[in-house]
């Protein structure tokens, strides 16, 4: 009796959800539950009410009011399949999960639907070769230029020599934490330095042994791959082995505050890589002001200006500045999933632009063309101030080692173009 | 009235030990089948395919084949999620290797070598019962995980460890990869569950069953009458297995496309069919399909009740589905201990006096 009940909601919903309506919906895949919801919080906080202001100060993007449709992943990857399936039919612009695992199921529906996919430095590394990925985009940076700009902020801290020195990579055991080896390798190659890796489970709460290992062998620094509980867990343990934490370098999902709070002033001197400089912007105010104060906040308000706060805004922004970009081309405001593809392969940021748009400085200045949707690749390194519980940037943006990358991207992309029988060409 | 056994003469032996003795449920399983194959695939769309029928119908696959070992021959397992892997990987190797053979073959070999598989970690069975035996098959379970993480064979090679299901046909219809309509999806999966219903359905009404239903209600007691221990225990862990293989071939080829061997098949997933299973009703085929509506079911339809109609946010529906599963599971555990199958019985009775019930 129950199942009917449900079943006759359930196709109500359906219904409900499906009346069509002129506006820009982007929908966003968040999660606020499970091992990685302190990470998924203040993306999908951040993504939100960027767009929330947009409809608030702008009335929307170009005179197009912007209606999201939140859908609870969990960072599971079934839930993620039901998500897009149950918001794809309403007109969705362009996809952001927010997990590597979510965006290899998406790549190949999303093609087939025609709907553009926007990983945010994550996702599958080689979407940046545009040609065999006409529907992805990684720009500003993908998990390969992270591990070439760790390396490069290493080498110039040793003057410009790595050999002999030992590099541990600490990586979440998924298709997140694996994407960087191959690099590493190449880049251990290149610059002779020695590359050990230590896996984490799933979700990455136990990880003593791999943190004794480090005590045994003690390298001469640890780059970490992580997200979710692991980055707490392991940012305690470098604490409890005495590992020095200048030494200890995070992935830019492996650098947030609430990954070194809960290690408190052991965690002072973690460094991290990030894409998005944390400091004061004119749009937080604004965000204050207008969003969060008048209520219209997607979280409790309490996120904002934090590290995963600030690149969900980023994400949304280069999402904002697409749809105007595909506004303008096709000189129409409503326009489709796959004006919107237009847009994002047209999209230049300027650090002229960022500063009209209150965030000056916040990424790097890059353009997408067909053949690259991976963006510039730069990435900054942040170090942790415990006292005043602050990430500080250390450099400014630094380019990745695209002689070592772009090879393997190609080589990558093209595998994935032969077992999916793709001609690489521009759309 | 609606269901009973008067004026149902059966006047041959065969037509006497039949599948369903009663008229009304002959017709039942027909109407059934009958919308399953020539009603639903046409009106299938997307959102059914990939969010209910086709997660639904997989999991049944898997819950049937764990209640074979579990429900019919007593052994219990939590080795389910490893074993799945085993046929999503077995698939994808082949399916590489081979890519000209028909998908059939390819999900039909899957589940073949996890049998093999699974008849190998069963034969801790032999000498351990109960929890021990859980526990060995939970080992399975991890070490499975691990091995599909570690050898970098499994996944050709690439860099992500993640295996993707290229394009794959049958009978010159894409099963597999992004261009696949809902239908096809929807039909290979009915297909593979319609044949496994039918051979668990016969396998537990014939010799083999009736000894793994033996060894379950008490081991030394079914030695002593004859039956084989060793034969019925490593026959329950193969066929078990078989169906539980074909599942995760399906399941990683035809419904995700795409699968991290930790995330897909990790102990949650054991946990999952087990759950399955025990709210379904053990050693019942028809509670193996109850029990996977019930868990793929529920929680979309509470997401879609409590976002989608009530506006709720959506971080308090996910929490609110976990308290009310987690409840239902408990509530049926404590008012209805043999599952959603027996309360299906307790209708058939009800049904068969009604309206004059004495």
């Amino acid at each position: 009796m129950k199942f009917t009940t449900f079943s006759a909601a359930a196709i109500a919903g359906l219904m409900a959800a499906n009346t069509a309506a002129a506006e820009l919906v982007i929908p966003d895949l968040s999660y606020r539950t499970g091992p990685y919801a302190a990470g998924g919080i203040p993306f999908s906080d951040g993504y939100q009410d960027y767009f929330a202001l947009l409809n608030a100060r702008d009335g929307g993007i170009g005179g197009e009011p912007v209606r999201i449709v939140e859908c609870e992943t969990g960072y599971n990857t079934e839930k993620g399949v039901e998500c897009y399936e149950a918001t794809k039919g309403e007109g969705a612009l362009v996809y952001q999960p927010l997990s590597t695992g979510i965006t290899y199921q998406l790549i190949p529906k999303a093609t087939a639907d025609g709907i553009p996919i926007h990983t945010l430095g994550y996702g599958r590394t080689s979407a940046a070769e545009g040609e065999v990925f006409n529907w992805v985009f990684n720009y500003p940076g993908n998990y390969w230029d992270a591990a070439s700009v760790a390396v490069n902020y290493l080498l110039d801290e040793n003057g410009g020599d790595l050999s002999g020195k030992t590099i541990a990579l600490v990586y979440h055991n998924s298709a997140y934490g694996k994407e960087p080896i191959r690099t590493l390798e190449e880049l251990s190659a290149k610059h002779g330095f020695t590359l050990s890796t230590l896996a984490v489970d799933h979700p990455g709460q136990e990880q003593k042994s791999q943190w004794l290992q480090i005590r045994r062998e003690r390298p001469d620094y640890v780059v970490m791959w992580g997200w979710g509980v692991m980055n707490q867990v392991a940012v305690q343990e470098a604490a409890n082995v005495g590992f020095p934490m200048e030494n200890f370098i995070g992935n830019w999902w492996a650098g947030a505050e609430h990954d070194v709070t809960p290690a408190g002033a052991a965690a002072d001197g973690y460094k991290s890589l990030n894409m998005n400089r944390i400091q004061d912007y004119p749009v937080l105010d604004e965000i204050q002001t207008m969003v969060v104060d008048a209520g219209l906040a997607a979280g409790a308000g309490d996120n904002l200006g934090k590290v995963l706060y600030v690149r969900g805004m980023y994400a949304a922004m280069l999402a904002a500045e697409a749809i105007a970009k595909a506004q303008e081309i096709h000189g129409v405001s409503d326009i489709t999933p796959a004006m919107m593809r237009d847009g994002m392969e047209a999209l230049e940021i300027t650090e002229a632009r960022m500063t009209e748009l209150g965030m000056g400085g916040i990424g790097p200045e890059f353009s997408v063309n067909c053949q690259n949707h991976g963006g510039s690749g730069e990435g900054l390194v942040q170090q942790w101030n415990a006292a005043d519980g602050v990430f500080v940037p250390l450099t400014d943006f630094i380019a990745p080692d695209d002689s070592v990358i772009d090879p393997l991207i190609t080589e990558d992309a093209m595998a994935f173009a032969a077992e999916n029988n793709i001609t690489p060409g521009c759309l | 009235m609606l269901y009973r056994e008067a004026g149902d003469f059966k006047t041959t032996y065969k037509a006497d030990s039949q599948t369903f003795p009663i008229a009304f449920d002959r017709w039942r399983y027909w109407a059934v089948l009958a919308v399953a194959w020539l009603v639903i695939p046409f009106v299938i769309n997307d959102y059914w395919a990939n969010a209910i029928l086709v997660p639904f119908l997989i999991y049944a696959i898997a819950a049937i084949g764990l209640n074979i070992l579990t429900g019919y021959c007593g052994q219990v397992s939590l080795g389910t999620g490893g074993f799945m892997a085993v046929g999503a990987y077995a698939c994808y190797k082949l399916m590489t290797s081979f890519p000209d053979v028909s998908m059939l073959v390819h999900i039909l070999l899957a589940g073949g070598i996890t049998a093999i598989v699974g008849a190998a970690f069963g034969l801790p069975s032999l000498r351990i019962k109960g929890f021990y035996l859980a526990v060995a098959t939970l080992a399975a379970q991890f070490f499975l995980v691990w091995l599909f993480n570690k050898v970098s064979w499994f996944y050709n090679y690439s860099a992500s460890g993640q295996i993707n299901a290229p394009e794959r046909f049958v009978f010159g219809h894409a099963v597999t990869g992004a261009n696949t309509t809902p239908a096809a999806q929807y039909l290979i999966c009915l297909l593979f569950v319609t044949g496994c219903a039918l051979l668990a359905r016969n396998l537990t009404r014939g010799t083999i069953g009736r000894s793994w239903m033996a060894i379950r209600d008490m081991d030394i007691a079914a030695e002593i009458i004859g039956v084989d221990p060793l034969k019925a225990k490593l026959t329950a862990f193969a066929v078990s297995s078989f169906f539980i293989g074909i599942s995760g071939a399906l399941f990683f080829a035809v419904y995700l496309g795409a699968v991290e061997v930790g995330e897909a098949f990790g102990i949650n997933k054991s946990f999952l069919v087990l759950f399955m299973c025990i709210i379904g009703g053990l050693g019942s085929l028809f509670g193996s399909f109850a029990g996977a509506a019930f868990l793929v079911l529920l929680p979309v339809a509470l997401k879609v009740l409590g976002v989608d109609v009530l506006g709720w946010p959506t971080q308090i529906v996910s929490h609110l589905q976990l308290v009310v599963v987690g409840g239902l599971i408990m509530f049926f555990l404590i008012k209805e201990p043999h599952g959603l199958a027996q309360m299906w019985r307790h209708i058939k009775e009800k049904l068969r006096l009604w309206p004059f019930p004495y």
